[in-house]
This record gives C-alpha cells, sequence and structure tokens, in this order.
C-alpha cells in the first residue's frame, strides 16, 4: 500500500526583486504513514511553515511532487483541491488570528459542515456539539465569541474546526507556540488522542524541541530550506549526526544543576536564502566546515531510517567519540 | 475561569442591545430622530412659511408673534430653522451617500485585487485628494451654477477618497488574517470569503466614518452655503441662513446663533452616535 503523503523533491521559490530567488523550501522529499506524525524542527525562517502550507495547497509549489494516497495532487483541478481540503487540514499557530472574530464558536467549527454542503443545518448543529464534546470544549460556550476565551480553548475551537470534515492528514503550523506551557501540553495530548482514535496523520511544525520530541514519530530538521536530517524520534535525539543538529540539540535546557551540557554555540552569520550557492548551507555557522562542503550535499542513510546530509558526519562523529574516551 | 452562559448573539439585535448601554449615542440617536422629524413635518409644524415676510417687524427680537425673532426680511426664524432642517439634512445624507458607495466600491477593488488596480486607484485619489475641495467645488458651482443638487454633488464627490482610502485600509488589514486563509483551507470560494469574511470585518470603521460623514457633510454644507456656492435664497439652509446673518452679527447675533446650534447639535449627534455604533460593533468590546 502507498503511503499516505508522499513529497518528492518540493521546492518552493520566492520571487525577491528581479531575478533574485528566495529559497524557501528546496528539495525536500519525505513520506508520511497513516496515523503517525512526522515533526519539522527548525530556526525560525528556515522554510517549515511554507513547507506545510506548500502541502495543503495555500501557496502553489514551484516544483516538485505531492502525492496523497498514491494520487499525485501537484497540480490539482479546482474539483480535485475541494475534495482534496476535506482530507487534508492544517491547523495554524495563533488562535488568535486564525479564528473570525465575529464568528460565534459554533459557528466557527460548524463552517467548514456548512461549506461541505451535504448535511442540513440541524445534522451540522449536532455534529459541531459533537465536535465541541471531542476537543472537551463545555457547551455553554457555544454562542461565544473567540475573544472571550483563553487561548487554550481557542485552539481547541481550531482542531474542532479541523477535525469537522474528518480528515486524514493534518498539517499542525505550531500549534502550541502561542500558548502557555500548562495549556500547551493538554492541547499536545488533545491531538495526540486524537490521532489515536482518528488515524490521523500529522505534520508537526515546531521550533520547540522538547515538544517535537513528545509528540513526533519521526522528526525532519530543517535549516534555510534544506533538509539537514531525518530520523526516527528517538534516534535523533540519540544520536544526532549533523553539526546544526547537534547543535540544536545542545540548546535544550537540561532541567538539573548537576547534568551540565555544553552547549554548542554557533559562530559566523547566517547566509541570505536568495539566491544561495549550491553546498551546505549551514557551512558558514558550522565548526567542521571544509572545502567539501562547497558542494552539493548528498543525502545519505546512515542507518534504518536515519537521513544525514552531511558530507562529513562521519569524521565528526568519529571526532567527537575520539574526544569523549 | 468561571463558567459562564453565553447567550450572545450576532448581527443587528446584538449590535442594539449593546449600543442601548452608550447613554450619549442613544440620546443622540433621539435627538436625530426629533431633527429627521422636524425635517419631514416642516410644514405642518411651522409657524410661518419659510419665505413669508411680515414687513411691519424686520430684524426683531423674540415676541409672541415670532418665538425666535425674525431676520432682515422680516422672515420668522423658527420656521426657516425647521425648513432648514430638510436641507441640511437632505445635503449630509444624500451627499453622504455618494460618497460611500463610490468610496466603498474603489476602496474594496484597491484593496481585494491589489497590484497595478491599486496604485492605478490610489494614485488617482491620491491627485484628486491634492485639489483642495473648496476649489473644486468652486469649479463645479461655476461649470454647473449653484444650486442644491450641485453642492450634493460636489460634497459627494468631495468626500469620495476619505472613505475608499478607509475601506481600502480596512481590507488590507483584513486581506492578511489567518482566518481567511482557514476559510480558504476549508474550500471557501473568494465570493463567500468576501462576504462572509471580509466585508463584516472591515466594514465597521467605514460605517462609523459614514456615520460621522454626515455630520461633516452638513458642516461642508454650511460652508459652502456660507461663500454662496450652495443653496440660493430663499431656501432656508443652515449655513445659508448663517451666511445671511454675518451683517448683523454686532446688532442682532442671535440671528447667526440659532442655525449655529442647530448644525452643532445636528453634527455632535451624528458623532457621538458614530462613536456608539464602533464600539457597539465591535465583538471585542463587549460588555
Amino acid at each position: 500500500m502507498a503511503p499516505l503523503l508522499e513529497v518528492e523533491h518540493l521546492k518552493k521559490y520566492f520571487r525577491a526583486g528581479g531575478d533574485r530567488q528566495l529559497h524557501a523550501v528546496d528539495d525536500i522529499s519525505f513520506t508520511l504513514e497513516a496515523g503517525k506524525t512526522l515533526g519539522v524542527v527548525g530556526e525560525s525562517g528556515c522554510g517549515k511553515t511554507t513547507l506545510g502550507r506548500t502541502i495543503v495547497h495555500l501557496i502553489e509549489p514551484t516544483e516538485g511532487t505531492i502525492r496523497f494516497e498514491g494520487e499525485d495532487i501537484s497540480n490539482p483541478s479546482k474539483k480535485d483541491l475541494r475534495r482534496l481540503r476535506e482530507n487534508m487540514q492544517i491547523i495554524f499557530q495563533d488562535p488568535y488570528s486564525s479564528l473570525d472574530p465575529r464568528m460565534s464558536v459554533s459557528q466557527s467549527i460548524m463552517e467548514p459542515l456548512l461549506l461541505q454542503g451535504k448535511l442540513s443545518k440541524a445534522e451540522c448543529r449536532e455534529e459541531t456539539l459533537k465536535l465541541m464534546k471531542v476537543v472537551g470544549l463545555a457547551e455553554d460556550y457555544e454562542n461565544a465569541y473567540p475573544h472571550e476565551l483563553d487561548g487554550g480553548r481557542r485552539q481547541r475551537i481550531v482542531v474542532a474546526r479541523a477535525l469537522a470534515l474528518k480528515p486524514k492528514f493534518i498539517v499542525c503550523d505550531e500549534p502550541v507556540s502561542a500558548l502557555d506551557v500548562s495549556i500547551q501540553a493538554q492541547i499536545l495530548n488533545l491531538m495526540l488522542d486524537l490521532q489515536e482514535e482518528r488515524n490521523i496523520a500529522y505534520l508537526f511544525v515546531t521550533h520547540d524541541l522538547s515538544v517535537v520530541k513528545y509528540i513526533s514519530d519521526d522528526i525532519m530538521v530543517m535549516y534555510m530550506g534544506h533538509m539537514v536530517e531525518k530520523a526516527p524520534s528517538g534516534l535523533l535525539f540519540e544520536n544526532p549526526m549533523h553539526p546544526y543538529t547537534q547543535a540544536l540539540l545542545s540548546a535544550i535546557p537540561v532541567p538539573s544543576i548537576h547534568n551540565r551540557k555544553k552547549r554548542i554555540i554557533m559562530q559566523g552569520e547566517i547566509t541570505s536564502p536568495i539566491n544561495p550557492k549550491p553546498g551546505c548551507r549551514f557551512a558558514a555557522r558550522c565548526r567542521y566546515a571544509a572545502p567539501d562542503c562547497a558542494q552539493a550535499q548528498q543525502l545519505e542513510e546512515v542507518e534504518r531510517g536515519h537521513f544525514v546530509s552531511c558530507c562529513r558526519c562521519h569524521e565528526i562523529k568519529k571526532a567527537q567519540a575520539y574526544q569523549t574516551n | 475561569m468561571v463558567k459562564q452562559r453565553h447567550n450572545s448573539q450576532s448581527g443587528l439585535p446584538e449590535i442594539w442591545r449593546r449600543l442601548k448601554k452608550d447613554k450619549a449615542a442613544v440620546i443622540s440617536m433621539f435627538v436625530l430622530l426629533a431633527i429627521i422629524l422636524v425635517a419631514v413635518l416642516a410644514p405642518l409644524i411651522a409657524p410661518y412659511g419659510y419665505e413669508v415676510q411680515d414687513k411691519k417687524h424686520p430684524m426683531e427680537g423674540s415676541s409672541r408673534a415670532h418665538l425666535l425673532g425674525t431676520d432682515r426680511l422680516g422672515r420668522d426664524i423658527l420656521s426657516r430653522l425647521l425648513y432648514g432642517a430638510r436641507y441640511s439634512l437632505a445635503m449630509g445624507f444624500i451627499a453622504t451617500a455618494i460618497s460611500a458607495v463610490l468610496g466603498i466600491i474603489l476602496g474594496s477593488v484597491a484593496g481585494y485585487y491589489g497590484g497595478r488596480i491599486d496604485n492605478l486607484i490610489m494614485r488617482f485619489l491620491d491627485i484628486y485628494q491634492g485639489i483642495p475641495m473648496i476649489l473644486l467645488t468652486v469649479t463645479l458651482a461655476a461649470v454647473l451654477g449653484p444650486s442644491l443638487r450641485n453642492a450634493i454633488i460636489a460634497l459627494g464627490v468631495g468626500f469620495v477618497p476619505g472613505t475608499a482610502r478607509l475601506m481600502r485600509a480596512s481590507i488590507l488589514t483584513v486581506r492578511e488574517k489567518e482566518y481567511i486563509e482557514a476559510a480558504k483551507s476549508v474550500n471557501a470560494r473568494d465570493a463567500y470569503n468576501i462576504i462572509k469574511h471580509i466585508i463584516p470585518n472591515a466594514i465597521a470603521p467605514v460605517i462609523v466614518s459614514i456615520t460621522m460623514g454626515i455630520g461633516n457633510c452638513i458642516m461642508a454644507g454650511a460652508q459652502l452655503s456660507f461663500v454662496g456656492l450652495g443653496v440660493q435664497a430663499p431656501i432656508p439652509e443652515w449655513g445659508a441662513m448663517i451666511s445671511d446673518a454675518r451683517n448683523y452679527m454686532r446688532g442682532n447675533p442671535t440671528l447667526a446663533l440659532y442655525p449655529g446650534i442647530c448644525i452643532m447639535l445636528t453634527v455632535l449627534a451624528f458623532n457621538l452616535l458614530g462613536d456608539g455604533l464602533r464600539d457597539a460593533m465591535d465583538p471585542r468590546l463587549k460588555n
């Protein structure tokens, strides 16, 4: 059986005036099985949000193929897109701006159902109340407006809205980064429960490494539009190969005074994503940069399911092992 | 958070419910209703016709026969004020309606489509706004001849850029909101998006500005009449009445004072109502 979602060599370039092109997403490939979660991490501006939006066709891709359940959806017709969107939904980062302030809770949740036009109004309302229950919103809030609710409840509305059409795949664009930490956990648990019940696959975009570790099956690390490393969640945290991933992981705070980790401080400037040169984009900030890094990097499968895009990763690993011994 | 019942509704009844809480707006609304009523019923309630002259008693203070006195031609001031409400309000409403329709259309088109169309419309309005309105009206009056109708046209066209600019700015901010994208992601068509999400969220400041615009139009109409480019004698528009009275300001200041008070009251009422509407139409300011 074909995986739920296959993305091959996906590229999204934005015109940046004249013949300058901003490479927001550059040659990304991955597959996602039904009911699994792929976490996408990277710093601000690395193209992770663009990736998510391109897959659900809120932005049109420049190049590459996207297959959903084996069907090529890179250039869908309007009709196909309508059908597709019932299967693919997106949860936005900020529940303060992704809900129409003039629509009540039930109106917001009902909107996709009404637009779909399969159910009568009464049935839509019934379904809405069910959805509210599923995401843990009390019925009392039916007629409340988003501004009357806190961030957690708002995000529950957004989740209910995304679930309304019973999608198989949801892009979660930093769904918890605008929330308080205590509420983040509630929403994450809700999403995990829903995944289990409904077998939904998530593309979970975030910059928060502890969140991504908690929720993902696979993790993809992006740097300036490139995928630098991709591995099953545990493997990535145990054995990060790419220097960027190592630096990123070293930045996770450890809540202990004894177990002091050495933080890798990155030097140098971020190179411009506009008309970038071939080769490793991290080289300018990399401690291990060598002349070879100026050449286009190949993705190498270093162990099962663990892909790294760094020509020096083995050398680096050896050197690091030598240092610690 | 305390669990609470949310019985809020949307739409007009909700706006009305919240507007009722604003005392100034409610009072203004009654004042305006009274003025409109007066304008409609002027022939019934005015003690005299607006051009009827009492030649024996020109320029007199209040008396039993003329409650607010007479002007230099012996015309009853009260009657002229009552009739004047018709012309001043007509000027305000019609001119504002013209500017609102043109402004909303131009602003929406510029804001929604953006790019070259936006540039074209907005640069045209820039140039247009560069010409002082009074000059524009003088030219229009010179070409079409000074009359109530032409004053209204001039005012209406004159207020278009303001409305258009506001509508455009408002649409620009709403268009970029995530809930518009969210609606797209659940298969909302463009037309649905514009009608259901963009306009309801963008229109509030425009409605407020239109309400206040009526007041401004009355004021500008009064100015035009004052310089003789608007309503012509003997029609008793308030601005024209002040203009008539300006030569007698020292001897008989009430002549200018009464129409002045009328203009002030009306404009103030429109502004306060506009203020109240702005608050009532924003669900974020609720309760």
